[in-house]
């Protein structure tokens, strides 16, 4: 049985009992507790299933790297899967339940696939389900779905309740880890003057020292953590943060933290997660140590947990795994446990140490204390179920031949330890092999690089593979001193405390447990729990041809799933090595890449979701358009009114009320998202001639021209309507969605090619209100408010004049893209809205209608003017669309004029634009073919244009079109067939695309 | 006509700071070569502070300058007196090459006050908050949009952004300055 001890637990308050539920079933814990230390405490040992062989598993680890223990947490609008129970701390009300299992935890139907385990080796999906290939999506892949697969997606109904958010971070020392080598880094750090913040995933400070004891200068361990953490929560310079991960180093000093705010509290207001975007001028990686499993038959069976984790739960919750723990290991630090167990008044029947010499002063502490211990033993097998029973002892340098069973109800492995390297190698940090160790540490001597060539991060303490504690403070008064003086700064001197350091047995690699483990054993002993690998998969990957060790994670899945293989990585890259039969360096290890646990998608999205999930731009008028029930569309990030429906009115009902009303009488349209240039200066003229296809320097101030912009390979990049305000300065209007774009294009024109031009360019779009005031009666509403002279005399068409209208400060520009009589007024945007009820009182008599975009669009489809986007799409050019008037001859340059002098521009064979009017008044689909005889090589009919724009037209009663037609404009009176996706073709006759008013009389009144 | 409306007027949230709309304000947008005395003096006259030095800014109450480019500055002056204002640089610089334009109404402006302030702002700029002072200007986003800002008092900050993204920004400092959600690092 697992359980709470009688004392002890220095994390938890027995005072403040803590209620939750597990799989519905209530149980206590104390306030301190992880959920992992909670149900051990109360004799929950198996916490989920794995992956593919649905095997019961327990929790083996006690911190981040835990493969197993992985929770359903929450429910609905809190639900989250796959939380780690081992780090996830116990509050009141939580509710975990289990995952990968059916119906039950303890009864699973889909424990059979761990009967078939044989039949469902490494590169199984690849062997099995090639073949048919239709089988995969309709067959095989709904099975493995349903079986595999760890906990399950939330609710597609349910949004998470909680908030979250980022917050940028500047320090000249960042240190990730708040052990004791990372305390000590950040005091040295700190002391020589340096910003630090010191980062630390655990609640707590002080990592392993603090279980793992011994005394520093005469004193626990435990006192110099809480002087250490005391004196730098009193200096200006640290900031000090817990329950945050460094989650990532990235280029530059970039790093990310990951910090949980209110998992452990989520009644409290506030953000439950906040990621540090942080900049760093070093970073110290003081992560610390894993320690890895041992590779023997039944090493996943619940009980069998890893040394440290055990003596964790003892010290930290007061918990133990069992009353007989059997500790096996191939190192002196297992011994600990032995001793932690012992000290608890609890029964450790033999400790198998795999090392035929045994161990070091350790060893003879154990053995003084009665522990019976067997040198160059091992196990051959764990014996259970649902819980570890048995272990049966063999010789390690045999094949597995058992000399004993001793019943045991856990089991304390250890196979030496891992320094965390995650974080040093995001960035490029290099490893090299210690064979002393049998670990991968940091290559000191190739860090990650900086922009400057020189390492930005430091390794200290267990990440730089020092496991002693006294060399490990040591070498993190080095690390200290080593990034301070990088950043330039004079390292001050720090005394490190006294340490004895007993003297230790080296630790003796063993990566198959008994070495000479036959094919029996090795499918029985993990590699990967989460992602179920087997030692056999590993070598049956090597026997199959893979030599890669990226190839071999791929192919048998080892090291893929959420934990990222932190305990199966250096044992499953070991195991490769000797069945190929080279040593472990020449392997390598698989690419460490951030995060180094999972950070939650909230954390990534930060306060990016709901309302402000994106930017929305909105005119002056945009309350006005949503109290008058517009609908809307995107523009760009701007929300424009496509129509303003009525009543039980449709959308295409408001659209050709709109268009009716204008062309009769009054419409307005909101037209302030325009973009709208300033360009000024004594060469503003010359600049525009080059960035226009026609000339803009002629234009007398007072005057408008619409113009077209061309990108250097002659393409049409925006159009829009040119006004000389006066001498010096244009008014260049460009389309909504071109307005930032044209302004950086000039501006790149400017500051790369014609610096030396006297010109200025402002944006000034949202300056003005600008409403398209249009229809026959326009010019009476404008008289109506008064203040200005619109009369035809005053005014002529494509005349600009400025003034006080009706009180408000005006430009009016006399322009048209409906065809009508129409003024564009322009306000200081403050006024916008004021102006937009004048005109609406004003032209009431008129009926005054405001018109949405779907209007405008068909207005100016009538009278055959282009829209950047409908006829063009960036592989157009001006004389495709017939726009030869608007192309200067006389000008040596301008940005577009060799190109569409290029063959294949000037080639008459070129699609081009025509109208198109269907014989039976029906409307084409958007984005029809025209076809013509033949098919191509494809088998596909063979085509010779396309619709561009098409709509009903409510003015002329039809439908009307514009479209890119080889050789159109010699084809007049030609009929050209249009196939739809709905069955039907539609046959329109090739016309003139100005369908309305071809004289321009109406505009021109 | 009717009194001249800022995008949000009186729009205010308080959570672990203040944030508020600040009305409309005067701006124009100044470009020039910075280094003439003819422009300095100019600038000068309308706004009544020196020429900021890079990223910095000179603000008292409603008037100041604030730095943008190498050759651009901003002029704050009160909202009424903006035209006018444009209006005595053309006339102060004349015959030059430079760009005054008046850019009021194409701005928003917040304030944002508290003892948090620094780190609602921090959660949304990517600037070292820790270090920011009275006299600097940042020219750079907050969240997905446009932004400058600068202290006007202490743990005040003015914020301004383009007038069309005034929702989104007033609702992004809002949920930045959500109750519960102190940093407590400055």
């Amino acid at each position: 049985m697992s359980t709470r001890l009688a004392k002890g637990g220095a994390r938890i308050d027995r005072s403040k009992p803590v209620t939750f539920s597990f799989n519905g079933k209530s149980l206590k814990g104390f306030e301190g507790d992880t959920l992992a230390s909670a149900l051990l405490a109360n004799d929950q040992m198996m916490m989920g299933r794995s992956f593919k062989y649905h095997r019961p598993r327990g929790v083996v680890a006690s911190g981040a790297e835990e493969p197993n223990a992985l929770m359903n947490m929450g429910e609905g609008s809190k639900f989250e899967p796959n939380q780690r129970a081992t780090t996830t701390e116990l509050f009141e009300g939580l509710k975990a339940g289990s995952q990968n299992h059916w119906p039950s935890l303890e009864f699973d139907v889909g424990v059979v696939n761990n009967a078939l385990a044989r039949f469902l080796p490494a590169g199984f999906y690849y062997k099995t389900f090639l073949f048919p290939r239709f089988a995969w999506k309709h067959i095989y892949e709904p099975i493995v779905r349903q079986s595999a697969g760890l906990g399950r997606a939330p609710d597609k109904e349910t949004r998470d309740a909680d908030t979250y958010e980022h917050f940028y971070f500047f320090a000249d020392i960042v240190v990730i880890g708040g052990g004791l080598a990372g305390l000590q880094a950040a005091k040295t750090a700190a002391l020589s003057g340096a910003k630090v913040l010191l980062m630390e995933q655990d609640p707590h400070w002080g990592g392993r020292a603090s279980v793992d004891g011994g005394e520093l200068d005469g004193a626990p361990v435990a006192d110099y953590i809480a002087a250490l953490v005391a004196e730098l929560e009193g200096m200006e310079n640290v900031t000090l943060r817990t329950r945050m991960m460094g989650a990532g180093v990235y280029d530059h000093g970039y790093l990310l933290g990951y910090e949980r705010l209110r998992d452990h509290a989520p009644k409290v207001a506030g953000p439950r997660h906040r990621l540090w975007r942080i900049r760093a001028g070093q970073i110290i990686t003081a992560t610390g140590a894993i320690e890895r499993p041992l590779s023997f038959a039944g090493n996943d069976i619940p009980g069998v947990m890893l040394a440290g984790a055990l003596r964790d739960y003892i010290a930290d919750y007061g918990v133990s795994a069992g009353d007989r723990v059997v500790v096996v290991t191939n190192n002196d630090d297992a011994y600990k446990t032995a001793l932690a167990v012992k000290a608890v008044g609890l029964d450790v029947p033999v400790i198998i140490d795999a090392r035929a010499a045994g161990g070091g002063a350790i060893a003879d502490e154990a053995r003084a204390q009665g522990i019976r211990i067997e040198n160059g033993k091992a196990i051959a097998k764990v014996t259970g179920g649902k819980r570890v029973k048995s272990v049966k002892i063999c010789a390690q340098a045999g094949e597995g031949g058992v000399l004993e069973e001793i019943a045991c109800d856990a089991v304390a492995m250890s196979g030496g330890w891992s320094p965390v390297v995650h974080l040093w190698s995001h960035c490029g940090g290099k490893l090299v092999w210690d064979e002393e160790h049998a670990m991968f540490r940091p290559d000191e001597t190739r860090p990650p690089l900086g922009a400057s060539g020189e390492g930005f991060v430091v390794p200290a303490g267990a990440a730089n593979g020092v496991m002693d504690m006294g060399v490990g403070l040591a070498d993190a008064d080095h690390a200290g001193r080593k990034a301070v003086e990088a950043l330039g700064l004079t390292p001050v001197d720090v005394s490190l405390p006294m340490f004895d350091q007993a003297a230790e047995a080296p630790l003796e690699p063993v990566w198959m447990m008994p070495q000479g483990a036959g094919p029996k054993l090795r499918m029985k002993a993990w590699l990967d729990y989460q992602n179920d690998v087997k030692v056999s998969d590993v070598q049956l990957a090597a026997r199959e041809g893979y030599e890669s060790v990226e190839h071999t994670k791929r192919y048998t899945t080892l090291g893929m799933a959420t934990d990222q293989g932190k305990l199966s990585n250096i044992n499953g890259l070991a195991v490769l090595s000797e069945s190929l039969g080279q040593a472990i360096p020449d392997t390598g290890t698989t690419t460490f890449r951030p995060p180094y646990t999972p950070i939650s998608m909230g954390a990534i999205g930060g306060e990016a979701r709901g309302e402000v999930f994106q930017p929305l731009r909105r005119t002056p008028m945009h309350a006005w358009h949503e109290a008058h029930n517009a609908t809307f569309e995107p523009v760009g990030q701007w929300r424009r009114p496509y129509a303003y429906p009525r009543g039980e009115e449709s959308v295409h009902e408001a659209v050709n009320r709109e268009i009716l009303a204008t062309r009769a009488s009054l419409g307005l349209l909101d037209a302030s998202t325009l973009g709208k240039l300033i360009v000024k200066g004594p060469d503003a003229g010359k600049f525009l001639d080059m960035l226009y296809t026609n000339m803009m320097s002629s234009l007398k101030p007072g005057k408008c021209r619409y113009g077209l912009m061309c990108s250097e390979n002659g393409f049409l990049s925006d159009d829009g309507v040119v006004v000389r305000l006066d001498e010096e300065t244009f008014l260049c209007h460009t389309t909504t969605g071109g307005a930032e774009r044209i302004h950086g294009h000039m501006e790149e024109w400017l500051q790369t090619e014609w610096w030396d031009w006297q010109v200025y360019v402002t944006n000034a779009t949202e300056q003005w209100a600008q409403i398209g005031v249009v229809g026959p009666n326009s010019r009476k509403v404008l008289e109506k408010l008064g203040g200005v002279d619109v009369s035809k005399e005053a005014l002529g068409f494509m005349e600009y004049t400025s003034g006080k209208l009706g009180g408000f400060d005006a430009r009016i520009f006399r322009i048209s893209f409906a065809g009508e009589l129409s003024y564009e007024i322009a306000v200081p945007a403050s006024q916008g809205a004021a102006l937009w009820d004048a005109l609406f009182e004003a032209g009431a008599e008129y009926d005054a209608t405001p018109y949405g975009t779907e209007a405008m669009h068909v207005m100016r489809a009538e009278k055959g003017f282009i829209m950047i986007g409908d006829e063009t799409d960036g592989t157009i050019i001006p004389q495709d669309l017939g726009l030869h008037w608007a192309i200067s001859k006389k000008k040596e340059d301008f940005l577009g004029k060799r190109a569409q002098e290029r063959e294949f521009m000037a080639n008459p064979e070129r699609w081009q634009l025509v109208g198109l009017e269907t014989v039976d008044g029906s409307v084409i689909p958007d984005g029809a073919y025209a076809v013509s005889e033949g098919t191509n090589a494809n088998g596909q009919r063979n085509v010779e244009g396309r619709v561009t724009s098409t709509y009903y037209s409510p003015t002329l009663g039809k439908g009307i079109a514009m479209g890119l037609l080889h050789k159109g404009p010699d084809r007049m009176g030609e009929t050209v067939e249009f196939p739809g996706t709905d069955g039907k073709s539609y046959s329109a006759k090739v016309v003139s695309a100005v369908f309305y008013d071809p004289e321009g009389e109406k505009q021109n009144v | 006509m009717s009194e001249a409306r800022s995008a949000l007027p009186n729009a205010k949230f308080d959570g672990i700071a203040h944030v508020e709309d600040a009305g409309l304000r005067g701006m124009i947008s100044f470009r020039g070569d910075l280094s003439a005395s003819k422009v300095k003096a100019a600038l000068k006259a309308v706004s009544g502070v020196e020429m900021p030095s890079q990223r910095g800014c000179n603000v008292t109450g409603e008037s100041g300058l604030a730095w943008m480019s190498p050759d651009e500055i901003l002029v704050m002056v009160p909202h009424a007196e903006a035209a006018a204002a444009v209006e005595k640089l053309s006339k102060a610089l004349k015959g030059q090459h430079f760009m005054a334009e008046n850019v009021s109404d194409a701005r928003a402006v917040f304030t944002v006050a508290g003892k948090h302030a620094r780190e609602v702002i921090g959660k949304l700029a990517p600037v070292d908050m820790g270090t920011f002072q009275t006299g600097e200007i940042r020219r750079t986003r907050i969240a997905q949009v446009a932004a400058a800002f600068w202290m006007h008092g202490p743990d005040a900050f003015t914020v301004v952004c383009f007038r069309s993204g005034a929702q989104y920004m007033f609702d992004v400092l809002s949920v930045a300055a959500q109750s519960g959600s102190e940093v407590g690092v400055y």
